[in-house]
């Protein structure tokens, strides 16, 4: 199969999009960097929560606040948020109308804000259980890491919102389109930092 | 059918079945928890596996990374990125818990 040159890495937008196809190299790039920076403080949160896990000072541990259920829940959601994410892409590199992409945008949205539903629950639950940041070393370090990845989340959405505007007020214009492929990458992203969270926080802590 | 359109089907296809992949990844390691009969070690071995799997999963589907020479750059950026995570994560661990070794 023939295919056209790639120009940096995730989806490209291909040379029928001229300027935005061109723009996105270094852009791209230099998000990446950027995303590999986030990606080494998420690290070392999860780090400092490794170290903590023992430090309970007589208050409650993993298999007493976690809710094996909700975080299943969660993942399912931001898992099929990634899907639709990816269809909004796919919208965008292969058709003129933008109606497509607006509407996968807002499908992830939607998802977006029932994954922070879920999580602020699991939050006021564990509250209710006396599982406050200040009870013990162990609960800082988990509220220090799970809410960090929610605000990322939450900062995707107002992303998604402020895209959405921004496709109504410009058009599908090159700064517009690498805008986008940016939050793509930023929201897939996401959901990988929260594999290392239902893997190492939820998983490991109730296993 | 045009480039175009056998282009996006076969995208597409890469969505579904890297989404696919995810799925089976996520729900093998919250069964195996929910069902509660595996010792801690075992099950702790059988999460961080499948969990680096789906990581490979997501960047090789979500965010097309592959092993194409075109886009040699941006994996040695991330693979440099793990190397210090590695190092950075894994000293913190190793010299935190030898610390709370020696205290008890």
């Amino acid at each position: 199969m023939n295919r056209e040159a790639i120009k940096h890495p995730g989806l490209n937008l291909g040379e029928h999009h001229g300027s935005a196809h061109i723009d996105a190299e270094k852009i791209v790039f230099g998000f990446w960097v950027f995303l590999m920076s986030d990606l080494i403080i998420f690290g070392l949160m999860f780090a400092t929560y490794v170290s903590m896990l023992s430090g309970t000072a007589g208050g409650p541990g993993p298999a007493d606040v976690f809710n094996l259920k909700s975080a299943f829940i969660q993942t399912m959601i931001l898992l099929t948020s990634s899907l639709t994410f990816g269809f909004g892409s796919l919208a965008m590199r292969h058709e003129h109308n933008p109606r497509a992409l607006l509407g996968w945008l807002a499908v992830t949205l939607l998802l977006g804000i029932a994954f922070l539903y879920f999580e602020g629950r699991d939050f006021t639950d564990m509250f209710a259980k006396g599982a406050t940041p200040m009870r013990s070393g162990f609960l800082s370090a988990f509220f220090g890491l799970v809410p960090l990845h929610g605000l990322h989340v939450a900062s995707g959405c107002l992303w998604i919102i402020l895209m959405m505007v921004q496709i109504g007020v410009f058009g599908m214009i090159p700064m517009v389109k690498t805008r986008i492929l940016r939050l793509g990458l930023f929201w897939h992203f996401l959901d990988i930092v929260w594999i290392g969270i239902f893997s190492i926080v939820y998983l490991a802590g109730l296993a | 059918m045009s480039d175009h359109d056998l282009d996006y089907k076969r995208e597409l296809k890469s969505y579904l079945l890297g989404y696919g992949l995810a799925l089976l990844l996520t729900i093998i390691p919250f069964a195996l928890v929910a069902w509660g009969a595996l010792t801690f070690s075992t099950a702790l071995m059988i999460i961080g596996l499948l969990g680096l799997l789906q990581i490979v999963v997501h960047f090789r589907f979500f965010l097309h990374i592959d092993l194409s020479r075109q886009k040699r750059e941006d994996l040695q950026l991330i693979l440099f990125s793990a190397l210090l995570l590695i190092i950075m994560a894994s000293g913190t661990i190793w010299i935190m818990g030898n610390l709370m070794s020696r205290m008890h």
